[in-house]
């Protein structure tokens, strides 16, 4: 997890829920969060078979409107934002013309010419001035944080399209991955959005802030015969590894491109030109030195974000994230390693604090919802 | 949890049993507490030579990697392999977690542990 601020840590909506809760809270990109309730493997088991409810409304928010809204998300977002209709979301970088990421996001389309951007905490502003920088030269539209307008709750695992369903006239049912819509949750004005950074079902919802607890223990009391619990950041980093999803800041960033990053998926490769296409074209054709992998400890002892990664006894790369996962009950992480050792079942060691210990490459995602 | 009267406590949170010249090391409910759900526990071979205040292994647990310091001077005699296959009983029991057994070289430095009383204090 990055952090690195020396301003007062800022706070969501919900801070005095969190802490009249008995939750602990850690510094994260700035803000003052929960990063654990109950406990990580308790949270994290939860959302697998059950329910956990996240505070995540320290992601940013930053729309982009106008005539030319269209084009200029188009220049500054990988993906191909043509693609989306009015009501669906998709992953995306925001890239440097190196290829690599100032961060990663969610595109929204609000609008055929209104689109949101969801940015992660600790790089809102840094985000912001780069799009507004950068969307100059597209034309008719302007970009707004509008960050504090936003409330954030996370209602993922099984049960969440029950419990949210019991809180709104949106009917979930028919709502695909990836697709949102507008209305109320708990009689409080929403956009009701089925994603998540979990590999679980479930929704991610926007409120007003002033309404945020209100809602938060509507759902939580809708929860309760299920058993939803809520949870923190540290549920959230095992869950997100544990279903492959990359963390900007540990997995990818500005040293990363999308496609040493395996995230080839997120590019538009039919778009006409975007800022970093150029790189990334070449690299495609061409082959890249080093590829992001997932891979698997054969003994305990977890690889953790920056350990060095060994082959035949050679340092050849880096640990970017690693944990010991609750649902799978292995040691897991993602390294770079160089291309030609990223077969899968391909061995290698990691220093673990001095101690060579064994790993091997494997698909990813690790885990993958039925 | 109470902090059991039996037990000397450190400030970096272990706890020594003494019986004789022989004392079974473990860490307190406190910092397991802090540590979050513990997935594994590296420790010494037996025979290894530790001063007071000398870390002899770690404990890792999902969140955070933490250093294990020795209560006393002393040697290795026993280690408790059970951890390696179930180190979440650190979570669930952490004052009969033992993790090393050490016979004492000094063992006047034990007298100038905390006792549970002057531990409770120090992290409430």
């Amino acid at each position: 997890m990055e952090q690195a601020t020396a301003a007062p840590l800022k706070k969501t909506p919900l801070n005095d829920r969190h802490r009249a809760s008995g939750a602990k809270m850690v510094p994260f990109g700035g803000w003052d969060m929960p990063v654990e309730y109950s406990g990580i493997v308790h949270e994290h088991l939860a959302v697998r078979t059950r329910a956990g409810l996240f505070d995540v409304s320290h992601m940013g928010e930053i729309e982009i409107a106008g005539k030319d809204a269209l084009a200029a998300v188009q220049r500054i977002s990988s993906n191909d934002a043509s693609k989306l209709q009015v009501g669906q979301a998709q992953y995306s970088g925001l890239l440097t013309p190196q290829g690599t990421f100032v961060d990663d996001l969610l595109v929204y389309r609000l609008a055929p010419e209104h689109f949101m951007l969801v940015v992660n905490a600790g790089n809102i502003e840094k985000d912001y001035a780069w799009i507004v920088e950068h969307i100059k030269p597209a034309g008719d539209v302007v970009a707004v944080n509008a960050s504090a307008r936003y409330a954030l709750l996370a209602v993922q695992g099984p049960e969440a399209v029950g419990i949210v369903q019991s809180l709104t006239g949106v009917e979930l049912a028919g709502m695909k991955y990836y697709w949102f819509a507008h209305g109320e949750v708990a009689n409080v004005r929403a956009t009701i959005s089925r994603t998540g950074y979990t590999g679980e079902d479930g929704f991610e919802i926007f409120v007003p802030p002033q309404s945020a607890d209100r809602v938060w223990q509507a759902i939580v009391e809708a929860g309760r015969p299920v058993e939803l619990i809520p949870c923190g950041l540290g549920a959230r980093d095992t869950l997100r590894l544990e279903a492959g999803m990359r963390l900007h800041g540990n997995d990818i960033d500005d040293t990363t491109t999308a496609v040493e990053a395996d995230l080839n998926w997120i590019v538009g490769w039919k778009k006409d030109d975007f800022i970093g296409a150029t790189v990334l074209r070449e690299q495609k054709a061409n082959g890249v030195r080093r590829k992001l992998v997932g891979f698997e400890m054969f003994d305990r002892g977890i690889a953790r974000h920056g350990y060095d990664a060994y082959v035949a006894g050679a340092k050849a790369g880096r640990v970017t994230s690693g944990t010991q996962t609750p649902f799978l009950k292995k040691a897991i992480g993602m390294a770079y390693l160089p291309i030609e050792h990223t077969a899968i079942d391909t061995e290698f060691d990691v220093d673990i604090r001095g101690r060579r210990t064994r790993a091997r490459v494997v698909p990813m995602p690790f885990y993958k919802r039925k | 949890m109470a902090y059991p009267a039996g037990l000397k406590y450190t400030k970096d949170h272990e706890w020594i049993e003494l019986a004789g010249d022989r004392g079974k090391v473990g860490i307190t409910d406190y910092a397991q507490q802090q540590l979050g759900d513990v997935v594994y526990v590296e420790l010494p071979e037996v025979g290894a030579k530790l001063k007071q205040g000398q870390s002899f292994g770690t404990i890792e647990s999902v969140k955070a990697v933490s250093e294990l310091y020795s209560p006393v001077t002393g040697e290795v005699v026993e280690v408790n392999a059970a951890l390696k296959d179930k180190p979440e009983t650190v979570n669930a029991d952490p004052h009969t977690s033992w993790m090393i057994v050490l016979k004492l070289t000094s063992p006047g430095e034990a007298g100038a542990l905390l006792d549970a009383t002057q531990y409770q204090d120090l992290v409430k």
